[in-house]
């Protein structure tokens, strides 16, 4: 199995002056494969949140070394970190994260416009991926006229729609009732039966054990 | 993305606050227009002033009391020294190669019956004075010279005049109280219309001798001096300086030529022009305060979208220049409605005094008003590009 995502004596540390620094990350290193459907579990404070922010390329480790798709991603300049970020990740927020008053093609369509496509391929390539998670009956909806389960939908087909490396997925179900979070779920599970790298970052254990490995993290440890 | 599909966004982005967007974009639209109509109204009021001085003829040129123009300007009232001495001093010097015709000038309440008109301008000048200003008469002659020697009392009357007095009855050979003196009416002058709410038909003209006599004037409030061709201006005014000089000093008289009246005058609109263009500029800067306020309040309201757009793969540039042209379209869009609105005022007023709407000011307020986008737009660009996407995807 090729690694996607390799990670190796990662530390994270906040500081504000000498006397107040925070170890948020205390030398992580993980490897993920690529089509793997992976869990990272732990309760609020644990740094599950500042290692999303640092797979997502959002930010950068005090020292380690991020290698995603083969590449040294560690110390992107902000305008590299962008690129990256357009065109080997897709990320799915608990919020869902919708462009309000934008119908749900052109939301799905939005990575797009920073990769220099023109509008006709980017809509077809927007609606194909709405057809996906199907919801090829609501390409012209505004996100106020979707359910929040639908919401969650437009935005997967977001994440999907530049067909990245990896899928990061910050408490998905996290807004939803029981019944849309299993849908939402199962449409996870099916995209990793495609073959999708999905990483799914959660608090809920019920949720977690539904990915094909799970990843425990507390007190920026990985245990 | 290019920029047209930009400018989309940045519309569909304005339409999503119409109200808002309307009432900052009216900043911008209140400055273009006056811009607009304040050099129309000007200019309007310069060519307007230019033909009627071209129309007096371009051989004219005018004696006045004092120094008018120039580096020295009078400081104060002087006194007039101006006589009549100095008109028959100008007629030998200059014999036939000019006409000469001195001007009193006073306002004096008219009556004929029962009917009175208060205000009057009136002209006491020579019998030549029709050879030098082009006067059309609807009745009647201009005085001649033997009926104006010897001071006897009759009167042109200017048509406000007429109407007032006679309304349409016949004015000629009847006699009229001028400030307590009667004066038959020999002729009556075609209207001319007003200018600038000055009634130039609220006139009449009797002969110098009888309005010296009658006012007790011995000062002269203009000579005027009209050159048999007008190549000869420029000599004709040489020489009657040295006419005047005889009598008085340098400073107590100014020959303006046509020529040195119109480029009086377009000093004066010039800087009219500039002092008006410029207040009303001040507001277009105001509108680009507004401009730069709500487009502040637009970068915290959307701070979630500037982070998952910038999540998402956007650039700093990306998001510079997504808010910089939505600033830029707000001020763009103000400018052409205050451009149509101030077009169409500036023909609104235009039915009461001449405007004319000068491309330069159009291209100038336009442009002006881009800039003003610009310019306010940078800041609030600048804040929204360098946004945190960690912070800015958290913010409630």
């Amino acid at each position: 199995m090729l690694p996607v995502v390799k990670l190796t004596n990662i530390n994270k540390i906040y500081s504000q002056g000498q006397e107040l620094s925070f170890q948020a990350l205390d030398n992580v290193n993980l490897t993920i494969n690529k089509g793997e459907f992976i869990a990272i579990i732990g309760p609020s404070g644990s740094g599950k949140s500042t290692l999303m922010n640092l797979l997502g390329l959002l930010d950068q480790p005090t020292t380690g070394t991020y290698e995603l798709d083969g590449t040294d991603v560690s110390s992107l300049s902000e305008n590299e970190a962008a690129q990256t970020r357009n065109k080997k990740i897709g990320f799915v927020f608990q919020s869902f994260n919708l462009l309000p008053r934008t119908k749900a093609i052109d939301n799905v369509a939005l990575p797009l416009i920073y990769s220099n496509i023109s509008k006709e391929k980017r809509l077809a390539m927007a609606e194909k991926e709405l057809k996906q998670v199907g919801l090829e009956t609501k390409l012209n909806s505004k996100p106020n006229q979707l359910s929040g389960g639908q919401q969650q939908r437009v935005a997967i087909a977001r994440s999907l729609v530049t067909n990245p490396e990896i899928i990061l997925a910050d408490e998905p179900t996290g807004n939803l009732d029981s019944k849309t979070s299993s849908e939402i779920m199962d449409l996870f599970k099916n995209l990793h039966r495609q073959g999708k790298t999905i990483i799914l970052i959660t608090h809920e254990e019920n949720i977690a054990k539904q990915a094909k490995r799970v990843i425990k993290i507390k007190d920026g440890k990985i245990i | 993305m290019n920029s047209l599909e930009i400018v989309q966004l940045s519309i569909t982005a304005i339409l999503a606050n119409r109200m808002r967007s309307f009432l900052t974009m009216l900043g911008i639209v209140i400055g273009v227009t006056s811009v607009i109509v304040l050099v129309a109204v000007v200019s309007g009021l310069n060519s307007y002033i230019t033909t009627q001085i071209q129309g007096l003829g371009s051989n004219l040129m005018f004696v006045m009391p004092g120094r008018v123009g120039g580096a020295r300007s009078p400081g104060g009232v002087q006194a007039n020294k101006l006589t009549l001495q100095d008109a028959i001093n100008l007629k030998s010097k200059l014999g036939d190669a000019a006409e000469v015709s001195p001007v009193v000038q006073r306002s004096a309440t008219l009556k004929f019956g029962n009917k009175s008109d208060k205000g009057a301008n009136v002209f006491g000048t020579q019998a030549n004075y029709p050879k030098l200003i082009s006067i059309k008469l609807t009745e009647g002659k201009f005085f001649n010279q033997s009926e104006a020697d010897g001071g006897r009392k009759v009167v042109v009357i200017g048509a406000t005049v007429k109407k007032t007095l006679f309304n349409d009855n016949p004015a000629v050979g009847q006699k009229i109280d001028v400030a307590g003196s009667k004066y038959q009416v020999v002729g009556t002058v075609e209207a001319k219309g007003s200018t600038f709410g000055m009634d130039q038909d609220n006139t009449i003209i009797i002969p110098l001798e009888a309005a010296q006599k009658q006012f007790g004037i011995d000062r002269l409030n203009t000579i005027y001096i009209s050159a048999d061709k007008p190549e000869n201006v420029k000599a004709v005014q040489e020489k009657a300086t040295s006419a005047l000089k005889k009598r008085l000093t340098e400073d107590e008289f100014s020959i303006m030529t046509q020529e040195q009246t119109l480029s009086t005058i377009s000093q004066i609109t010039g800087v009219l022009t500039v002092a008006l263009g410029g207040i009303a500029a001040i507001s277009l800067l105001v509108g680009g305060i507004g401009i730069m306020n709500i487009m502040l309040v637009s970068v915290t309201e959307r701070t979630r979208e500037i982070g998952l757009r910038k999540a998402l793969g956007a650039r700093p540039q990306d998001i510079r220049s997504q808010f910089l042209i939505e600033a830029i379209t707000l001020s763009g869009f103000g400018g052409i409605i205050g451009i149509i609105v101030g077009i169409l005022f500036s023909f609104l007023i235009g039915a009461f005094i001449t405007t004319t709407v000068t491309w330069w000011s159009v291209a100038l307020s336009f442009s002006f008003s881009t800039l003003v986008g610009i310019i306010f737009g940078v800041l609030p660009a600048a804040r929204a590009a360098k946004l945190d996407p960690i912070t800015a995807l958290r913010y409630e």
